[in-house]
């Protein structure tokens, strides 16, 4: 029941916010959304604790049937098990600090309940997304929020750029999906059900299933990469990234909820609520592990580069989602959701304190005008070093532990895309700091750059700051105060039957044993890149510069982001409209409308001849049928 | 004589031909008739919805066959009877119409201000029309209907269609004509060899294979044109452009659905053999629908023509669907109809209001409605989500269904299948953003108008039924749950003893 309240409450809240919005005025719109957020909080959380703590018992509560035809059913029903309560408390506890620092930072806005029923709205969708009890109520959520980041991203309508975004995001997940919807499919030509628990229990028996699809594969392995597809759609990873720093233009509490705290997340959550169903899959997650440290690199590049505070957040998500699938993808999806829930809380709490940035700066995003900041907005500065303190790895912040692990399990799955993930994540560790760091310092030390806006800023007021500092104690605790439960010995007390790992799976073991070195080296690497920060942009202000010219063509591929965009435009993009322009006026309008238009003339023309002999009208009908004939006679040899 | 107790059927199909005669009899000045004309087809087509929600109660869904039936002797002597009734299949397709005529009428209201009573009676006669040929149950009578709608539709564009109407009617009366007189020759053909015009006999009638091709290709030409399928699916644009609101409405929302219905109530039954050999043609040309068809829909600078672009690659998923000949294949395609006749239909709704306003289906001259028209754009915002399968909403469940389906046969024809999930949100969210989202440029539209509570009206049952559809479709596949599985199972054993014969040939 406190289950059910907490998933629903911001569906209420969203709707009244959203439908009755103008009647009942801005605040009301707030207080009612808020109002319910913090109900599903307090729900969210003591489900969370009577489960884990509590003694209570794993189950799922029916709601309704849903779609029923011949031997496919499905219903509307929420699951409860330590997955899913997790990430619940996780979800509305974010979500409800989210809607209340909105309140600050949304407040000159002209459309205050549209932003917080979306806001809510996204919320619900978020929620059933983690409480499905099968992939296709997952589908709805998964659906659902990448309609409220649509419709948040293109928040500001009137801004192409937004605009464009929004569309952007939609399509590119749209690509994911597809292969989500396909690996859905699949599962149920294999097992017969999508219910998680009827897919879960008759595992043993599909295990030597194959599918035909370019040669022979086991099936467990397609359903894999085609559920795997979704999951790089939605978590942005290497290819299907595109789309996550263009949202951005979204306003910033939506880059904290939606593009960094939870559903940018759904894919990793994905990966572990299948692990039942992965660890048969040994090419599958393989290929899980190799896409994550792939992108895990690739963005932290990519970061090094950019000017735009938001923007080096996006790409440091981008590449903390890859962290995530490494160590999924080597069997230790606890690791993954651990990172996936101690970087919800640094990671809003990065971007919420940008946002403070920007309010502080009358809406500048670039930090190259930025600086001197931290006398003006002193405790923004701190709780942004605190949150990018655990988000570099250094203990004892969240970061530390549970970037640590995953070094550890990818150091310990002695495999090769094991280590390869391993070299990624490291060297990745280090260009995080280093961009986190040029961050810090661009934008809080040093002089100002504008010194008018410096002269403007000013801190934030109590309903932004408030959060902020809350999520900041989120960043400190979260780690220290999870490792051992999540991950130690006795993980299953913690997890249950929610995550399972196969009887040859020891990485959660291994990771205990690793050589000392490779515990420690990530922490090395953080400070490495703090160091290299400091020295670059305190010591020697000038040899950035110098690098950029010297290497011009190196920085600018990393400035233009590896050139994705530019490809995909000239690739997909652009061909797409000229083949859709070209099928309308050559297919449609020549081929296809010239032949009844030639025939008509011809008709015409010919009646007026066999008019000496008949009248046109008999003609026309006997011409038709003729065609007709002709038609017929050679379509049935041509199939005989 | 059936769970109504009266001829429901009967009554329901003739009634608006005695609106109809009300119409006709009224007399007075121009302004008179006109409202006359506009208040007794409202009233005549809200009594025949709710009498056609009997059938809604009444019907029996664990039944696989023909409810409500009635039969009266014609022709005895040539074993044509006047013979109605419905079935799970049908069912939908009779309330479907009953519930669109009256929003259709709503929607004329002030749009049509010349000859309001001869454009009241053609679309009671329409009505009359469709629900005659959805619950026909003798081939003769089937193919009177059938060929019967054409005419009020060829009225309603050709006199109060757009400036090209002349051309568009003809180009839909000819092309769709010149198929249905194939599916009369098959019609003649099938009597000749059964004896009887009566469907339910025929549905268990086995026609020779040899002849079973040839009887496919004829309900072929005309089913197919009817859909309509691609290649011949250039009049749909042309006719939708032309005609007005509410002609495109029933267009889109009902008449569309009368080629996929043919297709599963003659091909799919009576023709297992051909149905199974034909089934990778339509197939390949289903696909080439959902993927050209969207493509230029992306291109189009026409709002009507856009979503009427849509509306082709959307009956591509459909007779995909049916011709997997499996229950969610099949069931898949029947939702996709139900619901593209509510979000079609509701689409073409919402380009005619801001038509109505500024008289224009231009894209490029509008831009930034958000702001003037919030109702407006969160009807148009969640009708196009609908559109591009969202789920939740209406068009996801048919789609998915038809996904899964088409999966038990070929991934290929799933993967291509489905490509519409990303080019129909493609153009519905580049549609979308051109239209609403923006700034507001234009004078005339700096002043425009929300829905009006006529407007919501006519709007506020598409969301419900939009919403409910997607939420709880189980109050729609009920009905024709049984009946789909009456007819896989049909299907595969009827080509399961075919090629039992073979096989005893064969030795």
């Amino acid at each position: 029941m406190l289950y059910s309240i907490a998933v629903f409450a911001p569906l209420l809240g969203s709707a009244i916010a959203g439908l009755f919005g103008r009647a009942i005025g801005d605040r009301a719109a707030q207080a009612v959304t808020i109002f319910c957020m913090i109900l599903a909080s307090v729900c969210g959380v003591a489900s969370f604790v009577s489960l884990a703590y509590g003694g209570g018992h794993a189950g799922s509560v029916h709601i309704a049937t849903w779609i029923d035809s011949g031997d496919f059913h499905v219903a509307w029903a929420l699951r409860y098990d330590t997955l899913s309560a997790v990430m619940v408390a996780m979800v509305t506890c974010v979500a409800t600090l989210i809607h209340i620092y909105s309140v600050g930072y949304m407040s000159h806005d002209n459309s205050i309940a549209r932003f917080f029923s979306y806001l809510s709205l996204f919320s619900f969708a978020m929620l059933m997304l983690v409480t499905a009890d099968n992939l296709l109520q997952l589908f709805f959520g998964w659906e659902g929020v990448g309609l409220a980041s649509y419709l948040l991203i293109g928040f500001w309508y009137h801004k192409p750029s937004a605009c464009a975004a929004a569309i952007k995001a939609f399509l590119v997940n749209r690509v994911g999906d597809l292969g989500f919807a396909l690996g859905i499919a699949l599962v149920f030509v294999t097992f017969g059900s999508i219910e998680f628990s009827t897919i879960f229990a008759s595992v043993a028996k599909h295990q030597a299933d194959t599918y035909v699809l370019f040669g022979k594969w086991p099936a467990f392995e397609v359903i894999g990469i085609l559920l795997f597809i979704g999951a790089m759609g939605k978590s942005a990873q290497l290819g299907l990234h595109v789309w996550l720093p263009d949202a951005m233009e979204g306003p910033t509490p939506v880059s904290a909820l939606i593009h960094a705290a939870t559903m940018v997340t759904a894919g990793v959550f994905l990966v572990a609520r299948f692990s039942p169903v992965l660890e048969f899959a040994p090419g599958a997650l393989g290929f899980i592990t190799f896409m994550g440290a792939s992108t895990a690199l690739f963005a932290a590049t990519v970061g090094c580069v950019q000017n735009d505070i938001k923007r080096i957040i996006a790409y440091s998500t981008c590449s903390q989602l890859g962290y995530m699938f490494v160590a999924a993808g080597v069997g230790a999806y606890q690791a993954s959701v651990f990172h996936l829930l101690t970087h919800a809380f640094f990671k809003a709490l990065l971007f919420l304190s940008a946002g403070s940035v920007i309010h502080a700066m009358s809406d500048e995003q670039d930090i190259r005008k930025m600086g001197g900041l931290a006398r003006k907005i002193p405790l923004t500065a701190a709780v942004m070093w605190i949150g990018s303190l655990a988000l570099a790895g250094v203990p004892p912040f969240a970061g530390f532990y549970s970037k640590d692990a995953i070094l550890e399990v990818a150091y310990a799955a002695h495999s090769a895309v094991g280590t390869y993930g391993f070299w990624c994540c490291l060297i990745a560790a280090f260009l995080t700091a280093f961009y986190s760091w040029r961050l810090l310092i661009m934008t809080f030390h040093g002089k100002p750059a504008d010194q008018h806006a410096y002269d403007h800023a000013h801190e934030s007021p109590a309903v932004m700051t408030v959060p902020l500092i809350l999520l900041a104690v989120g960043a400190v605790l979260t780690g220290w105060a999870f490792h051992e439960q999540l991950l130690g010995e006795h993980w299953q007390h913690f997890w249950g039957a929610s995550i399972f790992n196969g009887p040859a799976n020891h990485v959660l073991h291994a990771m205990h044993e690793v050589p000392r070195w490779v515990g420690l080296a990530p922490t090395v690497a953080g400070i490495a890149g703090i160091a290299v920060a400091y020295a670059l942009y305190l010591g020697m202000p000038d040899v950035p510069a110098l690098l950029a010219r010297r290497f011009r063509p190196i920085y600018l591929f990393l400035l233009n982001k590896w050139y994705f965009d530019e490809l995909y435009d000239a690739v997909i993009v652009r061909p797409m409209i000229a083949l859709s322009r070209g099928l309308w006026q050559v297919g449609d309008a020549t081929i296809i409308d010239g032949i009844p238009n030639g025939l008509a003339s011809l008709t015409t023309g010919g009646s007026v001849r066999a008019s000496r002999l008949q009248t046109g009208s008999i003609a026309v009908y006997a011409f038709t049928m003729l065609i007709g004939l002709v038609v017929l006679v050679s379509v049935f040899l041509l199939f005989r | 004589m059936n769970a109504a107790g009266f001829p429901i059927l009967s009554l329901v199909t003739w009634l608006p031909i005695a609106g109809v005669l009300f119409l006709m009899s009224v007399r007075g000045d121009e302004e008179t008739v006109a409202s006359n004309a506009r208040w007794g087809a409202l009233w005549t087509s809200l009594v025949v919805f709710a009498l056609s929600l009997v059938l809604w109660v009444k019907f029996n869904q664990a039944d696989g066959g023909f409810q409500f039936v009635e039969n009266a002797a014609w022709l005895p002597q040539w074993g044509i009877s006047y013979k109605l009734g419905v079935d799970g299949i049908s069912v939908l397709f009779v309330l479907l119409s009953t519930a669109l005529t009256p929003i259709c009428i709503l929607a004329s209201w002030d749009a049509i201000q010349t000859r309001v009573r001869e454009y009241m009676i053609a679309f009671l006669i329409l009505e009359t029309m469709m629900v005659g040929m959805f619950a026909a149950l003798d081939a003769i009578v089937f193919y009177m209907f059938f060929e019967g709608v054409l005419i009020p539709m060829y009225l309603i564009i050709g006199v109060w269609g757009g400036p090209r109407r002349v051309y568009a009617a003809i180009k839909f009366f000819l092309y769709t004509l010149a198929g249905s007189v194939l599916m009369l020759l098959a019609l003649l053909a099938i009597w000749y060899q059964a004896g009887t015009t009566d469907i339910v006999t025929l549905l268990h009638t086995n026609i020779p294979v040899t002849m079973q091709s040839w009887l496919f290709i004829a309900f072929f030409a005309s089913f197919a044109v009817k859909v309509p399928m691609w290649p011949v699916h250039t009049w749909l644009p042309d006719a939708h452009v032309e005609a007005p609101t509410a002609g495109s409405v029933i267009l889109a929302g009902v008449l569309l659905k009368m080629g996929a219905y043919g297709f599963l109530r003659f091909s799919v039954p009576m023709l297992p053999v051909a149905t199974a050999n034909f089934a990778p043609f339509i197939y390949t040309l289903s696909i080439v629908a959902v993927i050209y068809t969207s493509l230029v829909a992306f291109a189009q600078t026409d709002m009507k023509k856009l979503i009427a672009y849509s509306s082709v690659a959307h009956m591509g998923v459909v007779t995909i669907g049916i011709f997997t000949v499996n229950a969610q294949g099949i069931a898949g395609a029947l939702f996709q109809m139900l619901s593209h006749g509510v979000v079609s239909a509701a689409l073409f709704l919402c380009v005619g209001v801001v038509y109505d306003r500024i008289h224009s289906r231009e894209i490029a001259r509008y831009g930034g409605l958000a702001s003037r028209m919030p109702k407006y754009a969160f009807a148009f915002m969640l009708f196009s989500m609908a559109s591009c399968g969202l789920p939740g909403t209406a068009g996801f469940v048919g789609e998915f269904l038809v996904l899964v389906g088409a999966f038990k046969v070929n991934f290929w024809l799933a993967a291509l299948g489905s490509l519409g999930m990303i080019l129909g949100a493609a153009y519905m969210l580049y549609l979308y953003r051109r239209v609403i989202f923006g700034v507001i440029t234009r004078d005339d539209l700096k002043t425009i108008l929300d829905l009006s509570p006529r407007e919501v009206m006519v709007f506020a049952p598409l969301v419900i039924l939009t919403l409910w559809m997607g939420v709880y479709p189980s109050s729609f596949t009920g009905f024709f749950d049984a009946a789909v599985n009456a007819m896989v199972d049909h299907h595969h054993a009827a080509l399961a003893t075919t090629s039992k014969l073979a096989g005893v040939f064969a030795r």
